[in-house]
């Protein structure tokens, strides 16, 4: 007779102290925009010391594809390896990051999916900090994925001729690139269910963008319909800027392009994000 | 802060004096749909400051809903609400400054240790960086978890992760605290846990909406329970009163010999003058008592039956007089209106 079982009302057994409750005195004054935010920039600090691999999985493919690319083509497509080194790495710096993005997207779906961002909208807080702080985690996850790349570009012969500025001004156009793209999958974020759709997603439109443009080879060689793919391809833009920024011949054409794409990336999925997030009420 | 919120701030802390006019939870005709389903078709809530009160239902049944609509998630589709006398659409960030919320799901970060989980919102709830220290270790070692405070919650057992969770409701006072289902999936240890963490807030002189399932429970912590169902409350008062609206109490007994039920329902219908149902288990049966006009008690009725069972030559080998179930009190408060056996359509 399962169903004429009742929960007995168990007692304390040991003596067991009393639980805390609430504390005495009044609840201090609600945290400022900039304090929640960096609360929020603390936490993603946090994710990133206790979730390495979620990094350091997504730059083992740019990683694996400069050695295979170095190694084994890099002889016959510049002369030697060591040439093609200095050709693709920016372009694997940019794939790393690119890459990286997609976790903006993943980390709010998980939030959302999760339920803890109930929890945070309960909070008397201003509102985009829990985004906004998450940006201020991203600018670390794409800061440490554009130095790991570089770090181990330099250990196998990768010598930028623009020097330290040529690669901090990379690391910068890359970082404003990233940030904004960051949005598209912040949004994306809040569409789909779960951080699995978001990662499918991402994958999805990235590896397409990143292989089809010209991080390993120049386009002159490809058939014409795929060549003018590649030229329109924001990510060829992105990696055009970036060679030249690193070389210490920046291109202010292809900057200046770069960074109106980001301002429109911007202009369209931040306002999106922020509809979405505060909207679903 | 206004004047105005900050004199209703007065009032609330000071819980006015039954009577007063001040109510920590008022909602009136509260309506929501999703999509085409309507989840809440007119709640109607008064809770009084320093109560606990239970909103009691099954599974869909807008509990959660409405949990969600007071704590200013949720925008209400129609109807007024106010907790701690503040409108929770036109002064939803008065309430979020007054309110304490732990959701159905336990909502903390997995990925995060159980220190970092209760430091970062004791930040996020306006604590200075030591304060937000101090106050996470104090909890963390009242509710048992200090062993494993620098392990990350996916690690944590359910039940760790709810005390965490409630502990993290705790971090700052609150005027009204939102419970959402806080046993549900817990041991009966665990539960019995939270019931204390229930009373110690209670004792602190807040106000709780709690929501359960389980009529057993509303009945141990609180004083006044609404039974919310189709999105509608059916029945509200004391626990008492909600026991007695489904019958004096409930026979359920199990036969030595599962072959004479069907001599035994009988037997039993023609004695207590009430339909009897014949369980899954091929050996049980149960009846609801009804109160008696009579004023004769429901066990005295039950005993009855039972011997006359023992007369006819049944073996009965074990019988209990209990409370009406969750189930039962349901029944009894949807026969009316007949919507008792449509209740799974919505959850």
């Amino acid at each position: 007779m399962t169903e004429a079982t009742t929960v007995p009302a168990l007692p304390a057994t040991r003596a067991d102290p009393p639980l805390p409750g609430p504390p005495a005195g009044p609840r201090p004054a609600p945290p400022g925009a900039w304090a929640a935010s960096a609360a929020f920039g603390w936490r993603a600090l946090l994710k990133i010391r206790h979730v390495p691999e979620q990094l350091f999985d997504v730059i083992a493919i740019p990683v694996v594809f400069t050695l295979m690319f170095t190694y084994l083509f890099g002889g016959a497509l510049a002369g030697s390896p060591g040439r093609y080194l200095q050709f693709i790495l920016p372009g694997t710096l940019v794939m790393a990051v690119l890459l990286v993005t997609m976790y903006a997207g993943v980390g709010l779906n998980t939030d959302v999916s999760s339920g803890i961002s109930e929890r945070f909208r309960a909070l008397p807080i201003w509102r985009p900090a829990p985004i906004a702080g998450a940006l201020l985690g991203d600018i670390a996850r794409y800061l440490l994925a554009g130095g790991l790349v570089i770090v181990f570009g330099a250990a196998i012969g990768f010598r930028p001729a623009g020097g330290a500025p040529g690669v901090l001004a990379g690391l910068g156009l890359l970082l404003v690139f990233a940030l904004s793209l960051s949005w598209a999958w912040t949004a994306l974020g809040l569409l789909l269910r779960t951080p699995q759709a978001v990662m499918s997603a991402g994958t999805v439109v990235l590896f397409p963008l990143t292989l089809a443009s010209n991080v390993f080879v120049s386009p002159q060689t490809m058939p014409g319909w795929l060549q003018a793919f590649v030229n329109v391809n924001p990510v060829s833009h992105l990696v055009t800027a970036e060679r030249g920024l690193i070389a210490g011949q920046a291109a202010p054409g292809e900057v200046a392009w770069v960074l109106l794409a980001a301002a429109a990336l911007a202009a369209v999925f931040a306002p999106l994000t922020a509809w979405l997030y505060g909207g679903k009420r | 802060m206004s004047i105005a919120e900050a004199s209703a701030a007065a009032a609330a802390r000071h819980h006015a004096p039954p009577g007063g006019a001040a109510l920590a939870i008022e909602a009136a005709g509260l309506v929501k749909r999703f999509g085409a389903t309507p989840a809440l078709a007119g709640v109607d809530l008064a809770v009084a400051p320093g109560t606990v009160y239970g909103l009691l239902g099954p599974n869909g049944a807008g509990k959660t809903t409405t949990v969600r609509i007071l704590a200013t998630l949720l925008a209400p589709g129609g109807g007024t609400a106010t907790v701690a006398g503040f409108d929770v659409a036109a002064q939803s960030a008065a309430v979020r400054r007054r309110i304490a919320l732990a959701g159905q799901a336990a909502t903390v970060d997995q990925d995060l240790t159980g220190a970092e989980n209760l430091i970062l919102l004791g930040r996020l709830a306006g604590l200075g960086r030591k304060a937000a220290r101090a106050r996470a270790a104090e909890l963390l070692a009242g509710f048992g978890l200090g062993k494993p405070a620098a392990r990350q919650v996916k690690t944590y057992s359910g039940g760790m992760r709810r005390r965490l969770d409630l502990a993290a409701s705790l971090i700052v006072a609150a005027e009204v605290y939102f419970l959402d289902e806080p046993t549900t999936g817990l041991d009966p240890a665990s539960r019995a846990q939270v019931h204390q963490i229930v009373r110690s807030i209670a004792a602190a002189g807040a106000t709780v909406l709690l929501t359960t399932q389980y009529l057993e429970e509303a009945d141990q912590l609180a004083g006044r329970i609404a039974v919310i169902d189709h999105g509608t409350v059916i029945a509200e008062g004391t626990p008492g009163q909600l026991k007695a609206s489904a019958g004096g109490g409930v026979l359920r007994i199990r036969l030595a010999d599962p072959a004479q039920r069907a001599d035994a329902g009988p037997v039993l219908s023609r004695l207590l003058g009430v339909p009897v149902q014949a369980g899954t288990d091929p050996a049980a049966l149960t009846a609801t008592i009804p109160a008696s006009p009579s004023g004769r008690p429901a066990s005295e009725r039950a005993a009855a039956a039972v011997t006359e069972l023992a007369r006819c030559g049944i073996a009965v080998g074990e019988f209990a007089l209990g409370q009406p179930s969750l189930d039962e009190v349901f029944l009894a408060l949807t026969s009316s209106t007949g919507s008792g056996n449509a209740r799974e359509a919505t959850s």
